[in-house]
């Protein structure tokens, strides 16, 4: 159960926190480009501009994910979880997590928010839900669409890598999201120059 | 010999220029994405990358080169004070950024460089003359963009201790340098008494970035060169009558393969975010879009090298001529080889020979490309007609005597001893939730997944796991033999050694190595970069 205090800390610290950090960050390279910018909506029930408010000026963790997958997810979600153990007082500050789920019509906030308590998912890790259209479009720029249709259309398979970039020096990775998670905090750690 | 009366039994007649008309820079391949230039072809020659000096020779070489910046390592090499591997030759390469011109029509793009160009300096290198070659990064710790400004720089087809390997664990940062020691010296040198032979030999290798995750990013950055290795019969000498006499010279001519996609600044765009292989609709030759090359009516030896990222190439030319195959991977074959069309995966070489003395005088004729390929999966297999045009050859008249030679024999590999294999592995690349994978499981720098005893030989099964997906495997530090493919025994140059097995969708071969000398890690991964950084790797070590 997440305790009173952390989701204050959640609401207190991410994502606008960031947001304002952004703002005094050096100008990035080629983000409005790269990224789409649509409204999501967070596990408390934010509206989120995806690049402005998510992504611009920040180190990030992105993953796609959705509340009731019995397949890659339930061992994903744990992985990240230790990765954030290890990234500590980091993330929510300069460093953040995003997952953004696969079936946006099923996981509403609320479906979210529940994920969120269920795995004591900490502050600076944000779950993010949207229009079906504006998902699916996220999905397929940031590379989580498998080139093959038929194997596309198996949700219960889905693509399992974590997105790691510094969206101000515009590098980006991708590693398996079941790596080791000592391996994901040091590919964090290459992205933070 | 190959005379030119057999070449003419080949069905190579009188000039048969069709009136092939080339089709001008195309806005879109079928890979994606378009550069928004048009790039008029065959404007600019054919690049030829500087050959690299030495910075200091004899007893002592090493302690000669300068020492700016912090020693990231090696803490010591393997062998490097026996007797024929201390360095004669020592040399420095300064890898920073630079502004590389791919074509006139495009601004300045940005690199990263060997020595801050694009390809890198061609090393010339000698069997029997060991080198060191100091490596420093001067990459800008702010690097802005893809690419990591963090190297390890790897000797494609070496026999290389694993400290001078690019172990993609290995990587130095900014304002760092590391040594590579390339000792020179034929497979079996440490075995009593020495048991080398002259016929594993390798000639044409490359040198590229290996950064651990962010090698297609790198080496797309333009981290990659020649490294010719030369021996006393492909000595680089046509008139020596004890040398294979092969094109030397000016007629000995490197040709790298690349190809990009530019963004409206005339930037090269890495999509990070496709992790099936990425494909450009430019195409580079030594760096130059669709270049031109004056030639003599006379034979030329071409070393092809497919820098990826992820492109597969089936070159031919124009006319349909065939070209006379000398080596595989950089590896003379037994025999020549006469092809129509060359396949090349990636971080595969192949040399060939093209004659032009059938050729008048203004005449032009095309390499091209007529290698289908719409995505990172690889070729589809159909033979574009007439394809890409990659290089205009155009014949200019000569006043003297090809003496080049194409011998009928060229370097016979040792007989293959598959009954003294020890071990038999088993090795399926894979994809599984959009994760590349080695027999399910995905790169771990500090996991070996196969220790193998030195001066033992083993047998390696390596499939393709499916899907439709073509993966070109290399095997680090050892040359093999394919016993099989697909359970047939090899044919033409797949006959004799190689460093990349090709797999082609639901293909799967075998095949034995002699693993000797040096002990420590390596790797074997798919050479799709792309595939490659998102863990389709195995760390594999040599033990005592």
């Amino acid at each position: 159960m997440i305790t009173r205090r952390a989701l204050m800390a959640t609401l207190a610290a991410a994502p606008f926190a960031g947001a304002r950090a952004a703002a005094a960050a050096p100008p990035s390279t080629g983000g409005r480009r790269r990224f789409p910018n649509p409204t999501l909506l967070t596990q408390d029930n934010e509206r989120v501009a995806f690049y402005d408010d998510l992504m611009k000026g920040k180190i990030v963790l992105v993953n796609f994910f959705y509340v009731e997958c019995t397949g890659i997810c339930p061992a994903a979600t744990a992985n990240l979880i230790k990765v954030q153990e290890l990234l500590g007082e980091r993330v929510g500050r300069d460093i953040f997590m995003y997952s953004i789920t696969l079936k946006p019509l099923e996981d509403r906030p609320a479906q979210l928010k529940m994920y969120q308590e269920m795995h004591n998912i900490k502050p600076g890790w944000t779950l993010l839900t949207g229009s079906a259209d504006d998902c699916e479009l996220l999905r397929r720029r940031l590379g989580f669409a498998d080139i093959d249709p038929v194997v596309d259309r198996d949700t219960a398979n889905h693509i399992g890598v974590v997105l790691i970039g510094n969206e101000r020096l515009d590098s980006w990775m991708a590693c398996p999201v079941q790596s080791d998670p000592k391996q994901i905090v040091t590919s964090v750690s290459w992205m933070d120059r | 010999m190959l005379t030119r009366r057999d070449l003419l039994k080949y069905g190579i007649t009188t000039a048969t220029l069709s009136g092939f008309a080339p089709r001008w820079a195309r806005g879109d391949d079928g890979g994606g994405a378009t550069s928004p230039f048009v790039t008029k072809p065959f404007i600019q020659a054919l690049p030829t990358p500087l050959v690299k000096s030495p910075f200091s020779s004899g007893p002592g070489c090493v302690d000669r080169l300068p020492t700016t910046g912090v020693k990231a390592g090696p803490a010591e090499h393997q062998f490097i004070d026996r007797e024929g591997c201390a360095p004669v030759l020592a040399y420095t390469i300064d890898v920073h950024e630079a502004f590389h011109t791919f074509h006139p029509a495009i601004p300045p793009t940005k690199i990263f460089g060997y020595d801050g160009t694009f390809p890198g300096p061609t090393f010339h290198a000698r069997y029997g003359e060991p080198i060191t070659v100091r490596l420093f990064n001067n990459l800008d710790k702010n690097h802005v963009g893809f690419g990591v400004p963090s190297i390890t720089t790897h000797l494609h087809n070496g026999h290389t201790a694993s400290e001078s390997d690019g172990y993609p664990g290995n990587f130095h940062d900014s304002g760092t340098y590391w040594d590579n020691h390339y000792p020179n010296v034929l497979n079996g040198f440490t075995q009593d008494p020495p048991a080398t032979d002259s016929g594993e030999c390798m000639n044409t290798l490359w040198y590229h970035d290996h950064r651990l995750d962010f090698t297609a990013q790198n080496v797309y950055a333009g981290l990659a060169g020649f490294y010719l290795l030369f021996d006393d019969k492909d000595c680089g000498d046509e008139t020596n009558g004890n040398g294979f006499q092969l094109p030397s010279g000016e007629f000995d001519v490197p040709m790298v393969f690349g190809d990009k996609l530019f963004d409206a600044d005339g930037q090269a765009v890495f999509d990070f975010f496709n992790l099936d292989g990425i494909l450009g609709d430019k195409f580079s030759v030594n760096g130059a879009i669709q270049p031109y090359m004056e030639v003599k009516p006379r034979k030329y030896r071409f070393r092809f090298l497919d820098a990826g990222p992820s492109r597969f190439y089936a070159l031919a030319m124009s006319d349909g001529s065939p070209m006379v195959r000398i080596s595989s991977d950089g590896n003379l074959l037994s025999a020549p080889i006469v092809q129509s069309i060359v396949t090349v995966a990636v971080a595969e070489r192949h040399d060939v020979i093209i004659d032009f003395s059938k050729y008048l005088v203004g005449d032009k004729v095309y390499l091209m490309n007529r290698a289908e390929q719409t995505d990172g999966r690889g070729p589809t297999g159909n033979l574009l007609s007439p394809g890409d045009p990659l290089v205009e050859f155009r014949v200019t008249s000569f006043d003297r005597t090809d003496v080049s030679q194409i011998p009928s024999t060229l370097r016979i590999p040792p007989p293959i001893r598959r009954d003294l294999a020890v071990t038999t592995r088993n090795w399926e690349f894979n994809r599984g939730n959009g994760q590349w994978t080695v027999n399910g499981k995905i790169f771990r720098e500090d996991e070996i997944r196969a220790s193998v005893k030195c001066n033992t030989r083993e047998i390696w099964n390596i499939k393709n796991g499916g899907g439709g997906w073509s993966h070109p495997i290399h095997i680090h530090y050892e040359e093999f033999r394919t016993l099989s493919r697909n359970g047939q025994p090899p044919q033409g140059f797949e006959a004799d050694r190689k460093d990349v097995s090709v797999l082609g969708p639901g293909d799967e071969t075998q095949v034995l190595f002699n693993f000797r000398d040096f002990h420590g890690k390596y790797v074997m991964h798919c050479h799709n970069v792309v595939h490659e950084d998102h863990a389709m790797m195995i760390r594999f070590d040599i033990v005592p």
